[in-house]
């Protein structure tokens, strides 16, 4: 199945879950955080909300601004 | 002298709100940070970059300054929503520095997405800091949703034109019940000096110390100006007049 994440797109075995979806991106959990076709997952459930084709996945972090 | 600056509930020894934006490198910003004094420091949200190396996050918690993420970059209530849900799971503070700008040409705060997106937000929990404009009836409207303080600009952010409309800061500050901070448009020290000889309970600022020739340098100065500003707020300025009063007594 297809996943976008941040953007790009990724090939993605059928049982992957948020967690992994994360760790293709990014190696530190501290300061990040997800979200699921605009939804937020709380990091908690990041290994139990599995992502499906489709789905729009967002990882982001603290960048310098304002 | 006791004198905290106090949010919802939370004192902090400086009236000095740094942004993080702008700066060339993380260890200009660290240096620049320290100087500043600052106790809360803005950052923005942002899609990781798997090539970044060192993060922002590193150096605020090094230095022990909390953190205030941003909406920077938000069109619309709903994007700022989005946004500021996404930095409270990521920084794990309910805190956050609401921006919703209407173009980016002005960077100026779109009045009724910023409304509402306040009104979500305080609903849902959050510690609403709104970047506003100049304006006394929006300020009042944004305490009146549960505002934990109103952040007028004095001009567009990144100008450094200072503060266009000080009648209207001093008009948001005669009626607030929340503390106000003025955002935005800050170009040197005497900017920030007047920021709170206009009784503004503090300044946040990020371009004109992170873009100063001399950044370290600039946030000393930021620093001293917002505490000179403060102490003569507090002292009273003599009234202005027209003409001379003699200060030493007339010869006999």
């Amino acid at each position: 199945m297809e996943v976008i994440i941040n953007g790009r797109a990724h090939e993605l075995a059928k049982a992957t879950s948020v967690g992994d979806a994360v760790r293709l991106v990014t190696t530190s959990a501290s300061g990040v955080a997800a979200a699921v076709n605009g939804e937020v997952v709380r990091k908690a459930r990041w290994d139990t909300t599995p992502v499906s084709d489709g789905d729009l996945v967002e990882v982001i972090t603290a960048v310098q601004g304002g | 002298m006791d004198d905290p600056f106090v949010i919802a509930g939370e004192a902090m020894g400086s009236r000095l709100i740094m942004g993080t934006g702008g700066a060339p490198s993380l260890d200009v910003l660290d240096r620049a940070l320290a100087a500043s004094g600052t106790e809360l420091t803005t950052v923005a949200m942002r899609r990781v970059d798997p090539a970044a190396s060192g993060s922002v996050l590193d150096v605020l918690a090094a230095r022990g300054i909390r953190v205030l993420p941003n909406t920077a970059g938000c069109f619309t209530a709903a994007d700022a929503v989005r946004t500021a849900r996404l930095a409270r799971e990521a920084m794990e503070t309910d805190w956050v520095k609401l921006e919703v700008i209407a173009d980016e040409r002005t960077l100026l705060p779109d009045p009724v997405e910023l409304l509402d997106a306040a009104d979500l937000l305080v609903a849902d929990g959050f510690t609403v800091l709104p970047y506003t404009n100049d304006d006394p009836v929006l300020a009042r409207r944004l305490e009146q949703a549960g505002c934990a303080a109103v952040m007028p600009l004095g001009a567009p952010i990144g100008s450094g034109l200072g503060i266009r409309n000080p009648h209207n800061i001093e008009l948001i500050v005669e009626a607030a019940g929340v503390p106000v901070v003025l955002d935005a448009g800050i170009g040197t020290a005497s900017d920030a000096a007047i920021a709170m000889e206009l009784g503004c309970d503090g300044v946040l600022l990020a371009t004109s110390v992170t873009r100063a020739h001399d950044p370290e340098l600039m946030a000393e100065a930021m620093r001293a100006a917002v505490i000179a500003g403060r102490l003569a707020f507090l002292a009273g300025r003599v009234p202005r007049r027209r003409y001379a009063t003699a200060s030493s007594p007339f010869a006999d």
